[in-house]
Formats: structure tokens, sequence, C-alpha cells
């Protein structure tokens, strides 16, 4: 089990919540990505939670490579905590060149936690479009989105694997989502992916799994 | 152990068959095959690593090559490849890049060691540390030829 959490430190001025206690939890949209790397060897998979012990072990263990960044740190580092600087177009190449400069076609499997929430819909869509790229056609992408569509912040959380079915989840603070995500937004932000799936839990997080 | 003490800077290559502990500057190649590298808290490599061991406590820019296990821990900043059999990993280490776990090579006996060309390197790009002394050449001997039969 982590010590502590290892993730991005709370932003300056922001509200502290009670924190709640980490908590293992079933994911069913991480079940259904390891059903689709468990049965092969020697995929690439881009895990965007930063690095640490329990998903480098769980994902070489299955003989895959492994590639680690800390997306939400980034987003942090780019643009800081007001979400008025990511309509900064430099800022954004810089985040792309810096978080997704890879080989179209690269990866298998890209996990991105629930980073995506926290961009305006500039980010997004080119974040997008550039995961579109590195991903290879059949490959798989599982992000994480708050349910709770009215809040004007949500939980940030860090993860880790327990196995492939479940996951520790750790709270690090609360922050303003970028945009409001429900289904028929999300449908229409992958709309290019040849697929998309949602499991929605009790947590009220809305688990997506997108296929290139 | 060589220590490369934080006020030290070095460009170049570097290659030693002891442990290194790296607290400055390196820029280039760290090339310790059969022993432990350490970058220590105040140290800070753009460079290639290959070595037995790895432990990362500064900062690395650089592809990590071990062959045996790397150890990031806490305050780490690694911007790199990483091709190792064990890895370990603190929570608080910055990482990009990737991961690659290989087993590690069965163990071959050990053969003669067969002579290898090595390329000339320029004496003020490589930093070889703590090699023996270089011994001297060995005396020419001849024998005499065999005794003339009375």
């Amino acid at each position: 089990m982590p010590q502590r959490d290892g993730g991005v430190p709370a932003a300056p001025g922001r509200s502290q919540p009670k924190v709640a206690a980490p908590s293992i939890r079933h994911s069913r949209g991480l079940e259904q990505f390891f059903l689709n790397i468990r049965d092969v060897v020697g995929l690439s998979i881009l895990d965007m939670a930063g690095l640490n012990q329990e998903n480098v072990n769980v994902l070489s263990a299955l003989g895959h490579k492994l590639y680690a960044s800390d997306l939400v740190r980034s987003i942090d580092d780019t643009f800081g905590y007001d979400l008025a600087e990511q309509n900064n177009a430099s800022r954004l190449e810089y985040f792309l060149q810096a978080n997704f400069n890879y080989l179209p076609d690269t990866f298998d499997g890209v996990i991105l936690w629930d980073a995506l929430q926290f961009m305006t819909p500039a980010v997004l869509a080119a974040t997008v479009d550039r995961l579109h790229m590195i991903m290879r056609p059949g490959g798989y992408l599982l992000a994480y989105f708050s349910a709770q569509e009215r809040l004007s912040e949500v939980p940030s959380h860090t993860f880790r694997f327990v196995d492939d079915k479940s996951i520790l989840v750790t709270e690090r603070g609360l922050r303003a989502p970028g945009q409001v995500f429900n289904n028929r937004n999300l449908e229409k932000t992958f709309a290019r992916f040849d697929s998309v799936k949602f499991f929605l839990t009790r947590e009220n997080l809305r688990e997506v799994i997108v296929r290139r | 152990m060589n220590n490369i003490g934080k006020a030290v800077r070095i460009e170049g290559k570097i290659i030693s068959r002891e442990d290194v502990y790296v607290d400055g500057q390196v820029e280039g190649t760290i090339e310790v095959m059969e022993s432990k590298v350490t970058i220590g808290p105040n140290g800070r490599v753009k460079a290639g690593i290959h070595a037995r061991e790895v432990v990362i406590i500064g900062a690395v820019q650089g592809d990590v090559v071990a062959s045996e296990k790397v150890d990031i821990r806490k305050d780490a900043q690694l911007e790199g490849n990483i091709s190792t059999a064990r890895i370990s990993i603190e929570d608080g280490a910055v990482f990009k890049g990737s991961i690659d776990i290989r087993k590690p090579e069965p163990v071959k006996p050990a053969a003669a060691p067969a002579p290898v060309a090595q390329p000339p390197v320029a004496p003020a790009q490589a930093f070889i540390l703590n090699s023996p002394p270089a011994a001297p050449a060995p005396p020419i001997s001849v024998s005499p030829g065999p005794a003339p039969k009375r």
C-alpha cells in the first residue's frame, strides 16, 4: 500500500475540503480495459497518473511496456490554476509537445484517469486529436469523469491499480472542471473514435472506455 | 566508490569499474557496467546511464539501462526511458518516459577474455575512474634454439 499521496499538491488558494480516506473500489471500466490487454504481451501502454510502483508492477507483470507521465501535474505546470490560461495558444502547443510527442500509432492502450475533466474545450479537443493520432487502431482509452454535472468544483483523485478489476482511489482536493461532461458531449468529444462505452458508478463517476 | 561532489561539473564520458556517486553535474555518458551509480540529491545529470544498478535521488535527463535494478527515490526527477530487470519507485518521484522490464539474462560461465578492439577516446572527453594503472609491457624473451648435437 502506498504510504502517502504522490500526486500534485493542492492548488494554493483553493478550498481544502475534508479529504476522503483512500478507498479500494471495483472499476468496470478498468476491468474492460484489462480484458483487451491481458491476453497479449509486448503492448505499449501510456499511464498518465504519474509514476507509481503499483501501476508499474501490474502492467509489467502482463509483459507490457509502460510509458508514464503525470497529466494533471502538467496541466498545472503549463497553465497554472486559472482555467482562462488554457486559452493561451502557445502554452497549449507546449502542453501537447510535453505530453503527447509520440509517433503515430504508438500506443495500444492509454489510461487518462480523471485528467480530461480539468481541461477546457480547446485543450480537450487538441488533446483528444493528439490521442487519436498516437493510438493504434483497435487500442483502448480509459478515462473517468465526475457525474455531478452541476458542481463548480469536483474532487480530483490519484489512482493506483490494486489488480485488474479494482483501484485504490485517493482524493487530492477539489478543482474546477474545465466544462460540463455528460454522455452526450463525451460522445461528441470522442466522435472520431470507433466506439464509446460508459459505466456509471455509485461514487458518481462516469467511467468511459473508448476504442480507437 | 568514486565520488563526484556537488561543486564538480563533468562533460564527457565517465567509465568506472567501481561504484560511482554523482552529486554534481554530469553531461555525457556514465558507464559503470558492473557496479552501481547513485545520483545524489544535488546531482544534475544529462546523460545516458549504463550500470548494474542505478539509484536516483536527484535529477536525470537521459536513458537509464540497468542490468539488475533501478531505484527511484521520492524526490527524484527523471525524464528518459528505463530498461531494467527490476524497478523500485517511491511516491513523489516525477517521471516522464517509458519503462521496459526485461527478464534478467541467465548467468553464463565466464569465458576466456577475448581481445576487444577499443576505439580511441579523446582524453578530454573520457574520464576513467579508479582504473588500475596500465601494466608495463612484458619483456620480449627470445628462447634459444636447440642445443647443437655433438
